[in-house]
């Protein structure tokens, strides 16, 4: 049981046990999440400060309540509408954070890198909430604690994620993590939207659903930005829907007790069938949502945790 | 005029292809035989390396423009602490040199201020647009040595291929960059699984072989004598060879950032290893060495481009492309002779001689009568690289607290001391 992180950037740096302490503390929050007295004085006194470079309501919103739900003061930087847009560098502006000394970074960021940048220059735990296409840390890890509670276990399963891997930060993350896990990880979406060596993350790349599906304990969902279209990754909503969208044809092809995941916010009818989006038995998407406060407040805990380590005894003559 | 006689020395001639002891004289500006120089300032070299001083095509100096980056004063001090005697300088500034009169301005700040030989390359676009031909003619006249959009490439075939006819018609050499620009558009990184996983936008090694076999078959067409600033993969230095072996006036050049880093270098989103075409896979980069050993690869270049510290600071796909070399090119060029890849006579071909030939100097070898632009160093002392000490005004290197061997001991242009540190 340790969790030795300074930052959470990525799941790149994580270690399969640090995933697991992490898990563990999230599933202690899962229960004080359903009971009355939602409180807990892990972060009190710290700081919180979520750095929104790019709109996001659910997440920033799962992170402000897990933040408050452990008594830290949370603040909420609208980054598109303040200074960056005056010229001030991303630098700069977390310079200016720091001098008001926060103990916790939350940073989503539409280019890749960005939150490793900042915790290169700040003195306090940086979380990634996302950064272009390279990483989203807690989606993952939300991911895996729903996977776990699903089915009992996070290793030796078949998982299928399947649309835009190419510009997708979830896929990033899910990949490393249920691959430190030791899962049978494929990849499923047109070879547009496929990163260029793709089959040498150690997965399985397939160009259709049923071949992808096949057996599936596992069947996350990606959204399909829409602007994809414009740069003609795919020609059509429909054809797309048609091929590679989620119904019950394709889902039939993965395992009977096959549990179907999205990252949410989905597009009914283009990446998901409504119906299957909506099936109680199958559809553990509000699972997520739920899991993703718990995730949040235990990587703010045990990162909290480790800032206090990390700084000088307070003088108890003083 | 005083005379000079480096004794001791370990001449390395990449026109005879010699490495031995020797002695050199130098009178009047010119190398000449080193017996019978009376009087003549007598210099042991102590067993180190004589050679003729680099000659660097592509060299942004940022005057006019964006001085604060650099200044043709800074930008000299760091060629004359790196062995470089020409700066051939990119005509990519803020306005960019399109003009006789701009391209003026630069001869005479460069003649002020720049102790090193500074031979300036004009636009062949007006304003490096692709649109309207640059005046080529005046140019010429004002004393530009070639023809460059820089990285700026000429998407319209049609402007293109008539600068390079008209080009043609008065000698004069045109530079490309070979990249396919639409493909290109947006790429920080070379595809793979590298930026893959790094979520860095990236761009097929094979944009650059589209670049150049485009470029190829407009040579074909206009007869235009082309120099292709950078080829950096194996595919595309294929096309090259066969372009060469049809005997048309094609030559290539490779930054030295090309040949001794690769993508992986770029780790945790280091923007100072962010350069234009990006680092290529460990492969291309050996394919690129094997080039230059062979001279299917003509010239290295530093591919000099001061970044200020706020262009950089920024994250991986926001921050500004390039690398400075002036000053790190020669002891980042010995790491393939010490790692037995060429031998120093083989490296210099690519230094000094054949970019001088490429532009019709004399200078860039060790022949009596050839200007005495010169370089002794040793090629093994061994340092650690600290950016702050770099003369440039930007410190923008790839090399900051890298191992390194290989100092210059000084620089002399036209047979006059241009650097005060060592021998």
């Amino acid at each position: 049981m340790s969790f030795r992180a300074r930052h959470l950037l990525g799941i790149e740096h994580l270690a399969p046990d640090e995933i697991v302490t992490l898990l563990d503390q999230a599933e202690t929050y899962v229960d004080l999440n359903r009971s009355d007295e939602k409180h807990d004085t892990a972060l009190k006194g710290l700081t919180q400060i979520n750095m929104f470079f790019e709109a996001s309501t659910r997440t920033q919103t799962s992170f402000e309540v897990a933040g408050k739900r452990l008594g830290a003061d949370v603040m909420n930087m609208h980054m598109q509408s303040s200074s960056v847009k005056k010229g001030e560098t991303l630098i700069d502006t977390a310079l200016t954070l720091n001098a008001m000394h926060p103990d916790l970074l939350v940073v989503r960021h539409p280019s890749s890198g960005a939150a490793n940048l900042l915790a290169q220059k700040v003195n306090c735990a940086v979380l990634n909430a996302g950064d272009g296409r390279h990483e989203h840390p807690t989606q993952a890890l939300l991911d895996a604690l729903t996977i776990r509670r699903a089915k009992d276990r996070l290793h030796r399963l078949t998982i299928a994620i399947c649309g835009d891997i190419a510009h997708s930060r979830v896929a990033r993350s899910n990949i490393l993590l249920l691959g430190k896990m030791e899962n049978r990880i494929r990849l499923v979406g047109p070879p547009t939207l496929m990163p260029s060596g793709a089959a040498d993350w150690g997965v399985e790349v397939c160009q259709n659903m049923e071949d992808g599906l096949k057996d599936a304990d596992v069947v996350m969902m990606l959204r399909l930005q829409k602007e994809r279209m414009d740069g003609a990754f795919i020609p059509s909503e429909r054809e797309y829907f048609h091929r590679f969208g989620l119904d019950g044809a394709k889902l039939a092809h993965a395992k009977d007790d096959a549990i179907v995941m999205h990252p949410g916010p989905m597009n009914r009818g283009v990446e998901i069938d409504g119906t299957i989006a909506d099936d109680i038995n199958r559809s553990v998407i509000q699972d997520q949502v739920e899991m993703g406060v718990a995730v949040r407040m235990a990587a703010m805990k045990l990162l909290a945790q480790n800032l206090r380590a990390t700084r000088p005894a307070p003088d108890v003559m003083a | 005029m005083t005379a000079i006689v480096f004794r001791n020395a370990r001449l390395i001639d990449p026109e005879k292809g010699t490495d031995q002891i020797g002695s050199l004289g130098v009178k009047d500006g010119l190398i000449v035989e080193p017996q019978g120089l009376d009087g003549a300032e007598e210099i042991d070299c102590q067993g180190n390396c004589l050679a003729p001083g680099i000659v660097d095509i592509g060299v942004k100096v940022s005057e006019p423009g964006e001085r604060h980056k650099e200044s043709f004063r800074t930008a000299g001090l760091a060629a004359a602490a790196g062995g470089v005697t020409t700066m051939v300088t990119r005509p990519d500034t803020l306005p960019a040199i399109d003009t006789p009169e701009v391209l003026e301005f630069v001869r005479r700040r460069a003649n002020e201020a720049a102790p090193v030989n500074v031979l300036p390359m004009a636009a062949l676009t007006r304003g490096r647009e692709g649109r309207e031909m640059a005046e080529i003619g005046f140019l010429l006249d004002a004393g530009a040595v070639a023809f460059t959009d820089c990285d700026s490439v000429v998407t319209n075939t049609k402007v293109f291929s008539r600068c390079l006819t008209y080009a043609a018609s008065l000698g004069a050499l045109v530079v490309g960059h070979p990249q396919e620009p639409v493909l290109s558009a947006g790429a920080a990184a070379t595809s793979g699984k590298f930026a893959a996983l790094k979520g860095i936008p990236a761009v097929s090694p094979l944009a650059e072989r589209m670049g150049l076999d485009r470029d190829i078959a407009i040579v074909e067409m206009t007869g235009a004598r082309y120099h292709a600033d950078q080829v950096t993969t194996e595919r595309a230095l294929r096309r090259l060879a066969r372009a060469k072996d049809s005997g048309l006036d094609i030559t290539a050049g490779v930054s030295i950032h090309h040949l001794t880093l690769n993508e992986l270098d770029v780790g945790d989103y280091r923007t100072f290893f962010k350069v234009k075409p990006p680092l290529r896979s460990e492969d291309d980069r050996l394919a690129a060495v094997d080039a230059v050993a062979s001279g299917l690869i003509d010239v290295i270049s530093s591919m000099h481009t001061p970044q200020d510290e706020e262009s950089k600071r920024l994250t991986f796909e926001e921050a500004a492309s390039g690398a400075i070399g002036l000053e790190t090119m020669l002891p980042a060029a010995l790491r393939l002779v010490h790692s037995g890849q060429m031998t120093l006579p083989v490296l210099w071909r690519a230094l000094s001689l054949s970019p001088a030939k490429r532009l019709g100097l004399s200078a860039g070898r060790l022949a009596p009568g050839t200007p005495a632009d010169l370089v002794l160093f040793d090629p093994n002392a061994p340092f650690v690289m600290d950016r702050f000490k770099l003369l440039s005004k930007s410190k923008n290197t790839p090399f900051d607290e890298a191992r390194m061997q290989g100092r210059v001991k000084g620089t002399w242009v036209a047979g006059r001391r241009i650097t005060t540190n060592g021998a």
